[in-house]
């Protein structure tokens, strides 16, 4: 054992360097730039410390839902087409929201929608609660990362994994019926804003929750109805007047209608509407997640 | 440069105060141990350094950094070997190390896998290195979490109670690379209740009861202080009056005499020689830590 560390330090003499050196040299002395340009991005680029503690994070939090792709890719999308099948096949004929437009059509951007919304919320929710019940959330609470670090790369998974799970739905929705594009852009806006969105309220449910009971409370009694009754499976116009009037209090209504607009052309309400409800909900929830985070709610006492 | 500023901290939970107005300080280069009896409030404060815990009131500096005010500099300069083995269990060991480098601003290169290696190595974990978290020991994860501490080479090194659970051999293992960290500059902060860990590493030690510092002093001065090298003797028959004038103390059939050096042993011996005394059994004891830990606490 220690004939090891007398072999390493003639391998690399900087090993012997003495700790204030390196603290001045900070974690430039690895490489990449002179220790003096070490907080100076433009000096050193993608290089500046902060970014790259944002960018392992982030590249960690995919990693963490990749590793495991069959349970938080691959299974909501099968479940999905099970919805997508079976609903399907029961309302075969059912008269439409949109003229023109068949009822598997009609269903399959709203449960695309559906499944992003609830994956994105699941992997921001369960990335917190799971790190902060076996305690290695410790790893991200000591380095210098930032509150603003901290949200944008657990959103920004929670995007990716929403987005790959949408895809696989669409993709296998493609085989199963023609879908229309009217507006891809309005397809991608409402995508990325219903992710962002769930994954910001999964960061609020993970940062509030202490047991995972108290997130699948979260979850089943909050997340799950105001998915199913934001119109994934009906045009609200089916409904009587009280529920119309409910539906529109659910801002996953308007992302779903929105996101349905850019396949459609054709929406219950109007697109700039539902941009402008679910913006206002997406930078309300955000505000909320920053402040949390930056007052350490439930994570530094 | 004083590597460890604390000023004044109190923090309490609820009507429990866990740190009652703590001030301390520790140079650069120093090995020293915080102890204290469960509860006496040493992880708290080792938390309100690392910003794992709020201080009511009160400053702390790492490095000359305020762990709240310069946040990411203070963070840089600590490692922090925590008490609890935590571990995350998507990923292998290079991959821990490798990201926890990341988090504190460090990207992927040629010389950071070279340290990577070099700590595994030290720590007896090179063929563990693709080993998934899941796989490994106990004792292993704790030293993956120093390797995790270490792997910014941050100038300040906390550990708190690193050795608790830990075989003989591991923690000689361990101790040998802190010591050599400790040799070539880092500064070395440690808390432990093994007490004889702590008398032979540390150059200065301070000792904390219901939240405050009760004892701070280099390790030579506390010894000196509350502590004494005792001739200890067992004796056929009874002790002759005038060696039980002599006597510091007796417990059970041994006889305790205070020394100040291996010289007084000679003339004591002597003194019982010409006195009849015959010793069936001698013993002389150093000056101990553990003495002047239990004489501390219950001043």
């Amino acid at each position: 054992m220690i004939g090891v560390p007398n072999a390493a330090a003639k391998r690399n003499p900087a090993f012997l360097e003495g700790a204030r050196e390196r603290q001045e040299q900070g974690p430039a002395g690895f490489a990449g730039c002179e220790s003096g340009e070490r907080r100076r991005p433009s000096a050193c680029g993608v290089w500046e410390p902060s970014m790259i503690g944002f960018q392992t994070l982030l590249l960690k939090e995919i990693l963490r839902f990749w590793k495991v792709g069959f349970q938080t890719v691959a299974a909501p999308v099968l479940t999905a087409i099970l919805y997508l099948l079976i609903f399907s096949h029961v309302m075969s004929g059912t008269n439409a929201a949109f003229p023109g437009v068949s009822y598997e059509q009609f269903l399959i951007p709203g449960l695309a929608m559906m499944s992003m919304l609830q994956n994105a919320f699941a992997n921001t929710s369960s990335s917190l609660i799971q790190s902060k019940i076996t305690g290695s959330i410790l790893f991200i609470l000591l380095p210098p990362l930032s509150h603003w670090n901290f949200y944008f790369a657990y959103v920004l998974a929670a995007i990716v994994r929403a987005l790959a799970v949408g895809a696989g739905v669409f993709v296998v929705g493609l085989v199963l019926a023609h879908i229309p594009v009217h507006n891809a852009a309005w397809i991608l806006i409402f995508a990325l804003l219903g992710s962002a969105m769930l994954g910001t309220m999964g960061m609020i449910a993970g940062l509030w929750a202490d047991k995972f009971d108290q997130l699948a409370a979260f979850q089943n009694f909050i997340i799950m109805p105001l998915t199913f009754l934001s119109g994934v499976f009906y045009s609200i116009h089916s409904l009587p007047a009280f529920w119309q009037v409910l539906s529109h209090l659910n801002p996953f209504f308007y992302l779903i209608d929105g996101f349905r607009y850019g396949f459609f052309g054709k929406s219950d309400v109007s697109v700039w509407l539902s941009l402008g409800v679910t913006t206002f909900a997406f930078l309300c929830l955000s505000a909320v997640t920053l402040a949390l985070l930056k007052s350490g709610y439930k994570l530094r006492q | 440069m004083i590597a460890i500023e604390i000023n004044e901290v109190r923090k309490s939970y609820g009507t429990l105060q866990a740190l009652a107005g703590v001030s301390l300080q520790i140079e650069e280069g120093e090995f020293f141990a915080l102890l204290g009896p469960n509860g006496a409030g040493k992880t708290t404060l080792i938390s309100t350094l690392a910003g794992l815990t709020r201080a009511d009131s009160g400053s702390l500096k790492a490095m000359g950094h305020d762990v709240v005010s310069d946040y990411r500099e203070a963070r840089r300069a600590l490692g922090i070997v925590p008490q609890e083995i935590v571990f995350d269990p998507f990923f292998s060991v290079r991959e821990t190390l490798r990201f926890q480098a990341g988090y504190f601003g460090i990207p992927r290169s040629a010389a950071l896998d070279t340290w990577i290696d070099e700590l595994l190595g030290n720590l007896s974990l090179s063929d563990k290195a693709d080993k998934n978290m899941r796989q490994l020991s106990g004792g292993m994860k704790r030293r993956v979490l120093v390797a995790q501490a270490l792997v910014h080479r941050p100038p300040v090194i906390v550990l708190d109670e690193p050795t608790a659970g830990v075989d003989v051999e591991l923690r000689q293992t361990l101790w040998a690379f802190i010591r050599r960290l400790n040799a070539e500059g880092h500064t070395i902060l440690l808390t432990t209740h093994y007490l004889e860990e702590a008398q032979q590493l540390c150059n200065r030690i301070a000792m904390m009861k219901a939240g405050a510092i009760v004892a701070l002093d280099t390790t030579d001065h506390l010894l000196n202080a509350f502590s004494e090298r005792v001739l200890k003797v067992i004796v056929s028959g009874d002790l002759p009056v005038p060696l039980v004038a002599k006597r510091a103390k007796q417990s059970g059939a041994w006889h305790y005499f205070s020394i100040q050096d291996y010289a007084e042993v000679e003339l004591l011996l002597a003194e019982m020689r010409l006195l009849g005394v015959t010793v069936t059994k001698m013993e002389v004891a150093e000056p101990d830590l553990e003495e002047v830990f239990l004489k501390v606490m219950n001043k």
